[in-house]
C-alpha cells in the first residue's frame, strides 16, 4: 500500500517492456487491460489515502529529496491519476477490436507497449514532486504519442505525427529550459523546496524567463491557441484508439503541468498578479473558445471537428484558471473531469463508426441512427453533454464557470460563454441531423459492431449522465484539489 | 395516496406510455389504446392531487442533488396545478383527435409520433410540478429536445428547416439568456426555490434585478415574444395534432407559465411593479398583440393565422404578468386555461378541414359550413372565446385582464386589449361566419355533409364544451388562480 505510489508509475513502464518482449498481440492486449485495470484500482486508493492524509510522499529508493526523487500525490495528482487511469481501463477494453482493425498485425504490439509508455509518462507526470522528472515523463510520454499518432491509416498520419514531433519537441524544450533557468537560481530540483525558494529570486529576469518558458512549453502541448496548430491533424489523423485517449488525458496533463508550476511552485501571486498571467489567460482562453467552435462549424470530417472542439474546451480550463479565483480554479479542475468524459465518448463512438466505414466523414454517416441506434444514442449524449444540457457532465461544468464568472462581475464574458454553447449546438446538431434524419446510404442491415467497444463507449456515455446528476465527487475533488493549491502558497 | 407517491406518478405514467407505445409497434390498435389509457390514468392522477393538495401544507419531493445546495425537487402550488390540469386534460382529447387524424391522413411514423407526444407530457409535467428553477430549467430544455421529432415529422426539406428555427431559436434564447438569468439569481440570492413573494426583492440595484427580468423574458423563447417568435409560425409545418397540443397547450403555455412563475415567486409582484424594465416589457408585449394580429388578419394560410394569433393572445399573459398587479396574474394564469382550451379547438377544426375537405386557405372556406356544421360550428364558438364574449371561458380572462390593467393604471394597454378584440374578431368569426353564411367558392361542398373523422370530432367536441362549460362553471378555476398570491 505504502508503495502504491511508485508502483502506479512503474508498472505501466515495466508492462511495456514485458510486452515488447513477450512479442504476442493477444497477450500485449491482455497486459495493457491488466495494467490499466491495477493502475485504475491503485489510483482510487491514492485518492482515498489523499483524502484523509492531505499529500502522500514518497521518495524514490529512500533517497531523501532534494537529491533524491521525491513523488507528491495531493488531491490534484489524485484526480489526474482518476481520470488518466479511469481513460486507459475504457480504452483497453476498447482496444480489443479497434487494434485489430485498424493497425497492422506486424505493428500491434509495438503499439500496446507505446499506449503502456505513454500511460506511464502521463502516470509520472502526475506523480512526480520533482521538476526535472516531469521532463524527463513528458518526454516519455511524447515520443511514445509521436509513434503511436503516426501508426495511423491515413497517409497523412506520418506527417500529422511530424507536425506534433517539431511542436511537441519545442515546447518540451523549452519546459526544461525553464526548469534549467530555475534550478540555476535556486540551486534545487525539488517542487516542496523550490516552492519556498522561489519567491526570494523571483524578481529576477531569470525567474520570469523561467515563467515564460514554462508556460509556453506548457501551453503548446496544451494546444493554447495560437499555440495549437499540432491538434487538429494529430487527432483527426490517429487511430481511434489513440484520438480517444489522447482527447480525454493528454492535453489535460499539459494543463496539469501549467497549474503544478504556477500555482504550486511559483505561487498564484506571482503568476496571476505579478505577471499578467490572469488577463492573458482569459484572453486566450475566450479566443480559444469562440475560435475553436468557429473552426469546429466548418468542418465536414467530424473526427477534425470534435478536435478544433477540444481547442474551445480547453479555452474553458484555461478561461477558468485565468479567473484567478477559487470558485474559477475549482471550475477549471471539474472540466477537466467531465471534458475526459465528454470527449471519450464522443471519439469512442467515431471510432466505432470508423471501425464500420472506414472514414469519418459526415456524408458516411448519413442515415447511421438507424443502422447503429447504440452508437448514435451514445454519440446523442456525449453531444448533449458538450452543449452542456442540464443533466449532463457538460452542464455542471458550465454552471459553475458561469458562476465564476459572474462572481468575478464579467458578465458580458458570460454570456460569450453561453452563446459559444450555442455554436456547439449547431456543429453537433449537424451530426445529429445527418444521423438521424437523412436517409441511410447503405442496406438497413444492422451490421455487428464489437461489444467490447460498445460497453466501453456506454461506459463514458453514461458517466457523463451520473456526473451530471450528482457532483459530489467530482465537485469534492476538485474543492479538495483548489484548497490544497491555494492554501499551498508560501 | 400519498402526495409524494402522486407526484412520482404524474412524471412516471407519460414514460411508461412511451414506453408501451414503442413495445406495441406493430399492432396499431394496441398502440392507440396504451396512449389513451396512459392518458386518462395521467388525468386521473393529476386530478386526484387537485382534489387532496393543501396548499397551506405544500409538499416537496426531492428527486436528486446534482450541485452542492441545488436540488431537482417537485412541489405543486396553484398556478402550477392550472398548467398540470390543463395539460393532463387536453393529452388525451388531442390522442383522440390525434388517431383520427393520423390515420385518416395516411402519416408515417406514427409510432414514433406518438412516443415522442408521450415524453413531451413527461417533460410539460416536470415544468409544472417544478419546485425550482434548476428542475423548471431541466424541464424546458428536455421538452425543446423531446418536441423536436414531432415538428420535423414530416421529414421534408421545409420540416428539417423548420426544426432548425426551432431549435435555435429556442435553445439560443435558453442557454444564452434563460441560464445565464438563472445562474446570476443563484449568485445573487444563493437559492434557486419558486417562494411567495419572490427572492429577489433587495439583492442588487434595481438596475441590475430589471437587466435580470428581460434576461428572463427573453431567455423564455416558448413565449413567442417578439422579436424571439419566429420558431412558432415554422412549427406549423408539423401534422395539426402536434400543433394543438404543442403549440396551443404545451409548448408555449410552458412558456408563459415560466414567465408567470418567475414574476410571482422569483421577482414577487411587488418588485415587478417597481421595475422599469417591466413596463417596458409589458409595451412590448402590447406592441406583440397588435403586430401579430395584423399580420394573422394578412395570412390566408389557417395554420399560419393560428400561430400568430397565438403568439399574440401569449403576449396577453405576457403582460398580464409584467403589469405587476395581483389582478393581472389572476387573469394570466386564468388565460393559460382559457386560451388552451379555445385555441386547440380552433387547430382541431382546421386540421379537419385539412383532412377531409384538403382545404388549408382562408379563402377557400366560403360555405363550407354546409359540409361540415359541426366543425365549424365549434371553430365559431372558440374564437368567440378568444375574442371574450360571453357564454364562452374567455370572457372570464379577458374581463380580468382588462380590470388588471386598469388596476395598474395603463390606459395604453386598455386600449392595446379592446383593440385586439376587434382583431379577434375580424380575423377569427370572420371564418366561420363566411363559412356559413357566404356562397360556397367550390361546387363540391354542395354534396351533403362530410365531416371530421369521429375520433377527431368527439374531440372536437370536447374542447368546444370545454370552453362552455369553463364559462359557467368558472368557479373552482377562480377559486385556484386566487389562491396563487396569497
Amino acid at each position: 500500500m505504502i508503495h502504491l505510489p511508485v508502483l502506479i508509475v512503474v508498472t505501466p513502464l515495466l508492462a511495456g517492456a514485458i510486452s515488447v518482449l513477450l512479442n504476442s498481440r493477444k497477450g500485449a492486449w491482455f497486459i495493457t487491460l491488466l495494467t490499466s485495470l491495477f493502475c485504475f484500482y491503485a489510483s482510487i486508493n491514492l485518492m482515498q489515502m489523499v483524502q484523509e492524509t492531505d499529500v502522500l510522499s514518497y521518495t524514490l529508493g529512500g533517497w531523501a529529496a532534494p537529491l533524491g526523487i521525491e513523488l507528491r500525490i495531493d488531491a490534484l495528482s489524485a484526480l489526474m491519476l482518476l481520470i488518466l487511469t479511469g481513460s486507459a481501463l475504457l480504452v483497453s477494453i476498447y482496444a480489443l477490436k479497434s487494434v485489430e482493425k485498424e493497425i497492422p498485425e506486424q505493428n500491434q504490439v509495438l503499439f500496446y507497449t507505446a499506449l503502456l509508455m505513454v500511460l506511464a509518462g502521463l502516470i509520472g507526470i502526475s506523480v512526480t514532486g520533482d521538476a526535472f522528472n516531469v521532463f524527463v515523463f513528458l518526454e516519455i510520454s511524447s515520443l511514445s504519442t509521436y509513434a503511436l499518432i503516426s501508426l495511423g491509416r491515413d497517409r497523412r498520419a506520418l506527417h500529422a505525427s511530424y507536425q506534433y514531433l517539431m511542436m511537441g519537441t519545442i515546447g518540451a524544450t523549452f519546459i526544461l529550459i525553464g526548469i534549467g533557468f530555475m534550478y540555476v537560481m535556486t540551486g534545487t530540483l525539488n517542487m516542496q523546496d523550490l516552492s519556498q525558494r522561489l519567491p526570494a529570486v523571483a524578481d529576477t529576469n531569470a525567474i520570469r524567463a523561467a515563467f515564460a518558458f514554462i508556460t509556453i512549453g506548457a501551453g503548446i502541448k496544451a494546444a493554447m491557441l495560437p499555440l495549437h496548430q499540432w491538434l487538429p491533424n494529430a487527432y483527426t489523423y490517429s487511430p481511434s484508439v489513440v484520438s480517444t485517449f489522447l482527447a480525454a488525458t493528454a492535453t489535460k496533463v499539459a494543463v496539469y503541468v501549467m497549474i503544478r508550476f504556477e500555482l504550486s511552485l511559483f505561487g498564484a501571486e506571482f503568476s496571476l498578479l505579478q505577471m499578467p498571467f490572469d488577463n492573458i489567460l482569459l484572453g486566450l482562453g475566450t479566443v480559444g473558445v469562440l475560435g475553436g467552435s468557429i473552426y469546429a462549424v466548418y468542418q465536414s470530417n467530424v473526427k477534425r471537428m470534435l478536435a478544433y472542439s477540444s481547442i474551445a474546451q480547453i479555452g474553458y480550463i484555461l478561461l477558468a484558471i485565468g479567473l484567478a479565483s477559487e470558485s474559477g480554479f475549482t471550475a477549471a479542475l471539474l472540466h477537466i473531469f467531465n471534458h475526459s468524459l465528454i470527449k471519450g465518448t464522443l471519439f469512442m463512438a467515431l471510432g466505432l463508426i470508423y471501425f464500420r466505414f472506414a472514414s469519418t466523414e459526415l456524408s458516411v454517416m448519413s442515415g447511421i441512427g438507424k443502422t447503429m441506434p447504440l452508437t448514435m444514442a451514445a454519440f446523442l449524449i456525449g453531444g448533449l453533454s458538450l452543449i452542456g444540457v442540464p443533466g449532463t457532465a457538460g452542464f455542471v461544468s458550465k454552471w459553475y464557470l458561469v458562476t465564476a464568472l459572474l462572481d468575478a462581475s464579467l458578465w458580458p464574458l458570460a454570456l460569450l460563454i453561453l452563446l459559444a454553447s450555442v455554436l456547439t449546438l449547431i456543429y453537433i446538431g449537424k451530426v445529429i441531423e445527418v444521423a438521424y434524419f437523412r436517409p441511410v446510404t447503405e442496406g438497413r442491415i444492422r451490421q455487428k459492431v464489437p461489444q467490447t467497444m460498445i460497453v466501453a463507449l456506454w461506459i463514458f456515455a453514461l458517466s457523463n449522465i451520473y456526473f451530471g446528476l450528482n457532483s459530489d465527487i467530482s465537485f469534492g475533488i476538485s474543492s479538495l484539489a483548489v484548497n490544497q493549491l491555494i492554501g499551498v502558497t508560501p | 395516496m400519498s402526495i409524494e407517491l402522486l407526484y412520482i406518478l404524474i412524471l412516471i405514467i407519460p414514460l411508461i406510455t412511451a414506453v408501451g407505445v414503442l413495445l406495441c409497434h406493430k399492432k396499431p390498435n394496441v398502440r392507440e389504446t396504451v396512449t389513451i389509457i396512459g392518458g386518462i390514468s395521467l388525468l386521473f392522477v393529476v386530478a386526484n392531487l387537485a382534489l387532496t393538495y393543501d396548499f397551506k401544507e405544500p409538499v416537496t419531493l426531492t428527486l436528486l442533488e446534482p450541485f452542492a445546495g441545488l436540488s431537482l425537487a417537485l412541489r405543486l402550488e396553484p398556478l402550477g396545478l392550472v398548467f398540470a390540469l390543463v395539460a393532463g386534460f387536453l393529452w388525451p382529447v388531442t390522442s383522440l383527435y390525434a388517431i383520427g387524424y393520423m390515420r385518416a391522413h395516411h402519416e408515417q411514423n406514427q409510432t414514433r409520433f406518438y412516443t415522442a407526444f408521450a415524453i413531451s407530457i413527461f417533460a410539460t409535467m416536470a415544468i409544472a410540478l417544478s419546485a425550482n428553477l434548476l428542475t423548471l430549467f431541466l424541464a424546458y430544455e428536455m421538452l425543446t429536445l423531446f418536441t423536436l421529432p414531432l415538428v420535423t415529422h414530416a421529414g421534408t426539406d421545409a420540416a428539417r428547416r423548420a426544426g432548425w428555427t426551432y431549435l435555435g431559436i429556442l435553445m439560443t434564447t435558453s442557454i444564452g439568456f434563460l441560464l445565464l438569468a438563472i445562474i446570476w439569481t443563484w449568485s445573487l440570492t444563493g437559492t434557486l426555490e419558486f417562494t411567495s413573494g419572490g427572492i429577489l426583492a433587495g439583492k442588487a440595484e434595481p438596475a441590475i434585478l430589471g437587466g435580470l427580468l428581460v434576461l428572463f423574458v427573453f431567455g423564455t423563447g416558448k413565449a413567442a415574444l417578439m422579436p424571439f417568435h419566429r420558431w412558432l409560425p415554422a412549427a406549423m409545418v408539423a401534422p395539426t395534432p402536434v400543433s394543438s397540443l404543442l403549440h396551443a397547450v404545451a409548448v408555449v403555455k410552458a412558456g408563459v407559465f415560466t414567465i408567470m412563475k418567475v414574476s410571482v415567486y422569483i421577482f414577487g409582484i411587488d418588485l415587478i411593479s417597481q421595475l422599469d424594465s417591466a413596463y417596458w416589457l409589458s409595451m412590448l408585449a402590447g406592441f406583440t398583440i397588435i403586430s401579430a394580429s395584423i399580420i394573422a388578419m394578412n395570412k390566408d394560410n389557417l395554420k399560419a393565422r393560428l400561430a400568430y394569433s397565438t403568439i399574440s393572445q401569449l403576449s396577453y399573459i405576457i403582460l398580464a404578468a409584467m403589469l405587476g398587479v395581483a389582478s393581472g396574474v389572476m387573469a394570466g394564469s386564468l388565460h393559460i386555461a382559457m386560451h388552451a382550451f379555445a385555441k386547440i379547438t380552433l387547430f382541431f377544426c382546421v386540421g379537419a378541414i385539412l383532412v377531409s375537405a384538403h382545404k388549408t386557405k382562408v379563402s377557400e372556406l366560403d360555405g363550407i359550413g354546409r359540409t361540415m356544421p359541426i366543425t365549424m360550428l365549434a371553430f365559431l364558438l372558440a374564437s368567440l372565446s378568444i375574442v371574450g364574449l360571453p357564454p364562452l371561458g374567455g370572457s372570464w380572462s379577458k374581463w380580468l385582464l382588462l380590470q388588471a390593467t386598469m388596476d395598474a393604471h395603463n390606459m395604453v394597454l386598455l386600449m392595446v386589449l379592446l383593440i385586439s378584440s376587434l382583431f379577434n374578431m375580424f380575423y377569427l368569426v370572420g371564418i366561420p361566419l363566411r363559412a356559413f353564411f357566404a356562397k360556397p367558392v367550390d361546387p363540391n361542398y354542395s354534396r351533403g355533409i362530410k365531416e371530421a373523422p369521429t375520433f377527431s370530432l368527439i374531440a372536437i367536441l370536447i374542447t368546444t364544451a370545454g370552453c362552455l362549460v369553463l364559462f359557467f362553471l368558472v368557479n373552482p378555476a377562480w377559486n385556484l388562480v386566487e389562491q396563487i398570491l396569497p
